[in-house]
């Protein structure tokens, strides 16, 4: 447990030591933003619209601005991941650091646990940036809380998922850029999965939609906290991680 | 304190480690020296738990490498080839990583990196990034990483690359100060290297030991013994193999006396003398006395010698085109 949070805390710093934290805090602030000014906007515009057309529609800013806004930021940790998880363990392959990491008496596991850690606090601090500007919705209007909750809880779920899956993939090449890259369609792929099941719903094509990150952060950012889209979050992450343990042990073997 | 009984790992097309044994004592420096590509950073692997074997055993500092793997890892330090340092890191930042990660506990770990530090003279240092480092400087933070944790014993490969002159004096006056408390292995592909720090010297070549012997052994052997071939005519009059073998091991100045194919109706046989001791003459007249027909006399190189020798020559053709592929600062933290 403890060499879990002190590799952990490693990450975390080397995240911080080069621009890439930075990098990344700045772009999703500058695109939430974006997307958070257009939004409101948009709902301003339309609900001084309506009063003056005389309908009493009254406007929510929990439906027409964070429900999107997070499904949107959904979306983005798409970009995200890849760029969090390529360097995990495909760097210190690279640069033979695995070779400490293997020869410490640390177990194999907290080594996976405590990289998935670090990338998982740097996320949170990525989307903390999006605090900034839910903040001043709640300043300024009254939105419900435990919707917004519960679309962060979503975001954060996938997030994991995302980046155990990015995990995997740094075990299996020493190239960042191929981490990387692989780890974006595998991404996009889970993402469009969903897609699938738009006309038909097969068997087939309910499995496949099952699979889709998608479906499930919907439910999320609609604020419906259901026990069955939590269990798929946390199954693909234990798969991911799973998948993980596997590769790092088939280092030792092939290397 | 290390026991090894025919370690072997295979790949897929080659074998890299070839059924090797050897027994390391408590407190002794050893020496791996062999080629590149010989198997020793492979046969370091398997002793640290950073490769399984294919076969055999190894038992490190007590514990099995293959069903103890923690024990083992916690008495080991290992240097690997190229220093496992983390470029964005500060040295005493990564000395307490390191330090915590092999279990050194809160209350002791400023202690024993300041205690490393030391050791390995980096207090110039201990502040800097590890990146804006020289290689040498590098090589040292690697070692200090190595010996935080006080390790029973030492896996280091390759310690003094890419050192200058005077760092490699530093180095081996550190391991020498080492030994004693801690039992090192060390390979290295320079033969005075071995000659200076260490007591034991291990050959191996092609994945397999050839020569296992004290420093001081070799190096007599190397210098002071001779080997020379003897042939004497067989037939009528002359002796049987065992017969001629027996009456030259009696000579005084022969160690050993090695019977070799006949051909062309001669008995052959390869000679080495005892260190210092001239034979040639007492051969001679032997084989004359004993009224055998002496046909030819002469000296070969000592077989030992062959060894260090296509080991060295074929060390200067590889290491000549390896050194400029470290860059002084390689280029880690890429900005993605």
């Amino acid at each position: 447990m403890k060499n879990i949070f002190l590799i952990a805390g490693k990450e975390l710093k080397s995240y911080f030591a080069s621009p890439i934290a930075y990098l990344l805090m700045a772009a999703f602030g500058l695109i939430f933003g974006f997307t958070f000014y257009v939004a409101t906007r948009d709902m301003i515009r339309l609900s001084m619209q309506s009063q003056m057309m005389g309908q009493q529609q009254p406007m929510n800013v929990n439906d027409s601005i964070i429900r999107p806004l997070l499904g949107f930021a959904g979306t983005i940790t798409l970009f995200l991941v890849p760029m969090i998880t390529m360097r995990l363990i495909a760097e210190e392959k690279r640069t033979g650091t695995i070779e400490l990491l293997l020869t410490s008496p640390v177990k194999d596991n907290e080594i996976i646990l405590g990289k998935w850690l670090g990338a998982m606090l740097l996320f949170l601090c990525i989307l903390g940036m999006s605090l900034i500007n839910i903040a001043i919705l709640f300043l300024w209007g009254k939105p419900d809380l435990q919707p917004v909750l519960v679309a962060y809880l979503g975001l954060i779920l996938q997030g994991g998922c995302l980046l155990a899956i990015g995990e995997f993939i740094s075990t299996t090449t020493r190239n960042q850029i191929i981490a990387g890259g692989v780890t974006f369609f595998v991404c996009l792929l889970l993402y469009l999965l969903n897609w699938f099941t738009a006309f038909d719903n097969g068997v087939v094509s309910q499995v496949v939609g099952y699979l889709s990150i998608v479906t499930h952060l919907d439910n999320f950012s609609k604020g419906l906290l259901s026990i069955k889209d939590v269990i798929f979050y946390f199954s693909m992450i234990f798969f991911a991680l799973f998948l993980t343990s596997r590769s790092m042990e088939s280092l030792r073997w092939r290397s | 304190m290390i026991k090894v009984e025919g370690l072997t790992k295979r790949y897929a097309r080659t074998v890299a480690v070839d059924n090797i044994s050897f027994e390391v004592e408590k407190g002794q420096i050893v020496g791996f020296l062999g080629p590149n590509g010989a198997g020793k950073t492979t046969t370091m692997r398997m002793l640290t738990c950073f490769l399984p074997p294919s076969e055999g055993k190894a038992n490190v500092a007590g514990f099995d490498v293959v069903e103890h793997p923690m024990e083992v890892k916690r008495r080991i330090g290992y240097l690997p080839e190229t220093p496992p340092v983390y470029p964005e890191m500060a040295v005493d930042e990564y000395l307490d990583f390191v330090g915590r990660l092999k279990g050194i506990s809160n209350a002791d770990i400023k202690r024993r990196v300041d205690d490393s530090v030391a050791k390995c003279a980096l207090g110039d240092v201990r502040e800097k990034l590890i990146g804006k480092l020289s290689k040498g400087y590098r090589q040292r933070v690697g070692l200090a990483q190595a010996i935080i944790h006080n390790p029973d014993v030492l896996i280091l490969d390759e310690p003094t690359s890419g050192l200058d002159p005077k760092q490699i004096i530093e180095i081996r006056d550190l391991l020498r100060s080492l030994a004693g408390d801690h039992t090192i292995i060390l390979s290295t592909h320079i033969l005075p290297e071995v000659e200076q720090s260490c007591e034991r010297v291990i050959i191996i070549t092609q994945g397999r030991v050839v020569a296992m012997d004290t420093v001081a052994n070799l190096t007599n052997r190397m210098r002071g013994s001779e080997a020379i071939a003897v042939e004497i005519e067989s037939g009528a009059g002359n002796p049987t193999v065992s017969e001629a073998q027996q009456r030259l091991e009696q000579i005084s100045g022969v160690s050993r006396v090695l019977a070799k194919e006949p051909k062309d109706g001669r008995l052959r046989f390869e000679i080495e003398s005892l260190q210092g001791r001239q034979i040639r003459a007492d051969l001679a007249r032997a084989v004359v006395n004993a009224g055998w027909n002496l046909s030819e006399l002469a000296s070969v190189g000592s077989s030992l010698e062959d060894i260090f020798l296509q080991l060295t020559a074929s060390e200067q053709k590889s290491a000549l085109p390896a050194a400029p592929a470290e860059p002084e600062t390689p280029a880690e933290v890429q900005p993605q």
